[in-house]
């Protein structure tokens, strides 16, 4: 059985460091990972997404439209564009944050602020956490991507791994005590 | 062994690393870049390592190394590869001293490339050999066999990798590495200097080579028969879309599984193909396989007749194309994402020379090329009409002076190229509009960096890959060299924008040859945005009439809402200043710093 993840979010915000924490931890539980990120051009504020996969035996790295277990959203508005890669019966994890494009900002396009309840009219397993706000809370709105780690891995039931010892290697030193409390939040977010 | 967690590009590294190699080259692109940051971050001390001004001259200081006896490797991305093909062909002919062997990284999907090229085809062509790892395990072994082939059948290797394998990270089984010596260096003019009467002796001797090398792939550990053997279906597949396949397929198949493809093993495929009556190749971008295999006379093979040849695979669209899965079920909601296109960063210094060539749309043709200025196309800065290639921002606008005099267009043609990519080619371009007196300007960002792929060194910079001192090559030194009147070189901050302005107003005004030569560092450099720490505008929302002027220059940091421009926190502000010069009624102003 193998299961997939996709990470969406908008350049900058981290995705990557997340996706590395949760590649390590799923290999710590021995199950077979691949991990595809695309940037180039996606950084500069652009849309970034990143793929993880699990399962006994793994073998393509990238995922399909209609294939995802669970997405997990940085920003409000890329949840809706990456919608169609969900499979049908699973999970949608998103903060709230809005950020605005230059189309956006220009007023060449508008910003859907009603997409969660539109989501919340189709998908059944929506859950809309306030990571940022969290992370800004404990000290750096950086950590919005370990908040929304600990959500995932209570989603998944991925319990198992050490986390904690994770976090601690992969983050900076000074970093790793709000890293640490940005992930047990993110856990406990119902 | 050792088991790491590695990307396509660092498992590459690691294994050249191993191979006992001792020269690596290469021009940065996406998605290669990584391959030489890896050996310069982590194998400098065994490894000889730089990055060239193009991807030919990387491919000729491996070529160069390996006449010499030295194991020699260099990367680039497939569009790179054009550039490098002049030495890559003759060295097919000549073959190697030490082994020779490149990546080709192909971006199916043009996730970051101006078009999604099947280099494949360049190992027939060139007459090279050429291997396709399909994970990063296969990377990493798969370089270490490239140069044992190289060196076996006396040919250069290609390693041919895409976005998926280059930016997919798996795990890798690791060695040490193997100390090679370095091959004696013995002058061989009848091998290596590629005069006619020697290119005309080395091709029997490249054919015949081939033909051994073919046979080595008939039966060699990189190609192998997997899967169910009493399986009603046969899959030919290399590279990720033999990954794609086993997903799809499973154990309900048998595969033929491609590392070695040229020579393609004509036997080896001729008996697997001979057994199936439903024979798929599962190929992504043009039927490279599934032509050849037609070619052996198994009309019955199905490819590209269901599998589209356009744009990135996966699992799913093989699904639908070869089985009769149904389509997958997900959500629908009738509401669009908004478009988000990667966009110049805060503070960054093209945004003012982009805003002016906006405000110059009646006086000039803006020409563009490959950087993070490409991102200065897009509304409402308009920055630029079309784009090609590295350095055809200049050297195409010489052409297209000519096409708008014959049709009475009186603008002038703007032609831009980036630092990095005035070294890669453009410079050959700024001397031809020296030369033939063009009547365009050439634009020359110079923003101390190769930005766009992630921040690599280049001759214009003051260090190298392998992080050692190096010296720097000016610029406007080298503008000046071309002869061209000291009156029609302009050297501007391109965040003054009156400066700016002025630069392109006199460029526009002269007939002939004008160049500007924008300069203000890239603000994601680090000693850069140490140096802009606490600096920020803020707009005084009581005295912002709502004008809008200060959204013309499209900084995702200002926001507009409420009839009222402001700054967004966090959004990365770097007090830069321009949107401060766009208002009219003073309520920005820069503070901090």
């Amino acid at each position: 059985m193998v299961k997939r993840i996709l990470l969406v979010g908008v350049g900058g915000q981290g995705t990557i460091l997340i996706s590395k924490i949760l590649s390590a931890g799923l290999a710590q539980l021995g199950y077979d990972v691949k991990m595809s990120e695309i940037h180039g051009m996606s950084q500069r504020g652009g849309s970034v997404t990143t793929q993880i996969k699990y399962g006994d035996k793994v073998y393509a790295p990238n995922l399909g439209l209609g294939e995802a277990d669970i997405i997990i959203s940085f920003e409000k508005s890329e949840a809706l564009r990456a919608l169609p890669y969900l499979k049908k019966g699973g999970s949608i994890i998103t903060d709230e944050r809005e950020i605005y494009s230059v189309p956006v900002l220009t007023g060449a396009c508008a910003y859907p602020h009603d997409a969660l309840e539109r989501l919340q009219a189709v998908v059944p397993r929506l859950m809309v956490i306030r990571a940022a706000e969290k992370a800004e809370a404990l000290g750096n709105i950086k950590a919005q991507n370990i908040v929304l780690l600990g959500a995932l891995v209570r989603a998944m039931g991925l319990e198992q791994a050490d986390w904690h010892a994770l976090i601690a290697q992969m983050v900076p030193p000074k970093a790793v005590a709000m890293n640490l409390a940005a992930y047990d939040a993110g856990y406990a977010m119902e | 062994m050792d088991k790491k967690m590695l990307s396509g590009n660092e498992a590459i590294a690691r294994g050249v690393y191993e191979a006992g190699c001792h020269v690596a080259a290469a021009y940065p692109g996406t998605p290669s870049t990584e391959i030489l940051e890896n050996i310069g971050e982590h194998y400098k001390k065994d490894i000889y390592c730089q990055w060239a001004c193009n991807e030919k001259v990387a491919f000729e200081i491996a070529s160069g190394a390996s006449i010499g006896g030295a194991r020699a490797f260099c990367a680039f991305k497939h569009v790179g590869m054009n550039v490098a093909t002049d030495p890559i062909f003759t060295m097919g002919y000549a073959g190697v001293n030490g082994g020779l062997v490149f990546v080709s990284a192909d971006d199916p999907g043009c996730h970051s490339s101006q078009n999604e090229q099947d280099n494949r085809y360049y190992a027939p062509h060139a007459k090279i050999g050429m291997v396709e790892p399909s994970d990063s395990q296969e990377c990493r072994d798969y370089a270490m066999a490239a140069f044992r082939l190289s060196e076996q059948f006396d040919i250069p290797v290609m390693i041919r990798m895409t976005t998926r394998v280059c930016h997919s990270k798996s795990m890798v089984a690791c060695g040490e590495r193997q100390e090679v010596p370095v091959r004696p260096y013995e002058r061989k003019t009848e091998k290596f200097a590629l005069l006619p009467a020697v290119a005309r002796a080395r091709h029997p001797q490249r054919e015949a080579s081939l033909a051994r090398m073919e046979e080595y792939a008939n039966d060699c550990p990189l190609n192998r028969v997997e899967g169910n053997p009493d399986a009603a279906i046969g899959i030919i597949t290399s590279g990720i879309s033999y990954q794609h396949a086993r997903e799809v397929f499973g154990d309900d198949a048998c595969y033929l599984k491609l590392g070695l493809t040229y020579p393609l093993p004509r036997k080896l495929i001729s008996g697997f193909a001979a057994r199936f009556k439903t024979l798929y190749v599962i190929e992504e971008n043009d039927p490279y396989l599934e032509t050849a295999v037609k070619a052996l006379g198994f009309g019955h093979v199905v490819g590209k007749e269901k599998i589209p040849i356009c744009g990135e695979l996966n699992a799913e669209i093989i699904r639908q194309a070869l089985t009769d899965a149904p389509a997958p079920e997900t959500y629908h909601v009738d509401a669009e994402a908004p478009a988000r296109p990667p966009a110049m960063c805060a503070g960054c210094p093209h945004r003012g020379f982009f805003y002016t060539i906006s405000r110059n749309l009646k006086r000039i043709v803006p020409v563009g090329d490959i950087g993070c200025y490409a991102l200065g196309i897009n509304a409402p800065l308009n920055g630029f009409d079309y784009s090609i290639c590295m350095g055809s921002g200049i050297s195409s606008t010489i052409g297209l002076a000519q096409a708008l005099k014959r049709q009475g267009d009186p603008r002038k043609v703007l032609g831009m190229v980036g630092d990095s990519t005035f070294f890669h080619s453009g410079i050959n371009s700024l001397i031809d509009v020296v030369a033939a007196d063009a009547n365009v300007i050439a634009c020359i960002l110079d923003n101390s960096i190769t930005a766009m792929t992630g921040h690599q060194q280049n001759p214009g910079t003051r260090y190298n890959l392998m992080g050692e001192p190096s010296p720097v090559i000016d610029i406007p030194d080298m503008v000046k060299g071309t002869g061209l009147a000291p009156e029609r070189i302009r050297i501007v901050d391109p965040l003054d924008l009156p400066a700016m302005e002025a630069a392109i107003r006199d460029g526009a005004a002269v007939t002939g040859p004008f160049v500007i030569i924008t300069r203000r560092p890239c603000v994601l450099i680090k000693e850069v945005a140490r140096a802009n720490a606490g600096k920020k505008c803020v707009i005084d929302p009581t005295k912002c009439v709502g004008c809008k002027l200060c959204t013309r220059i499209a900084c995702p940091a200002i926001s507009f809402a409420g009839g009222k421009a402001s700054i967004t926190e966090g959004s990365g502000c770097t007090g830069c200043g321009l949107c401060a010069s766009m208002c009219r009624s003073g309520a920005i102003t820069k503070v901090g710093g």
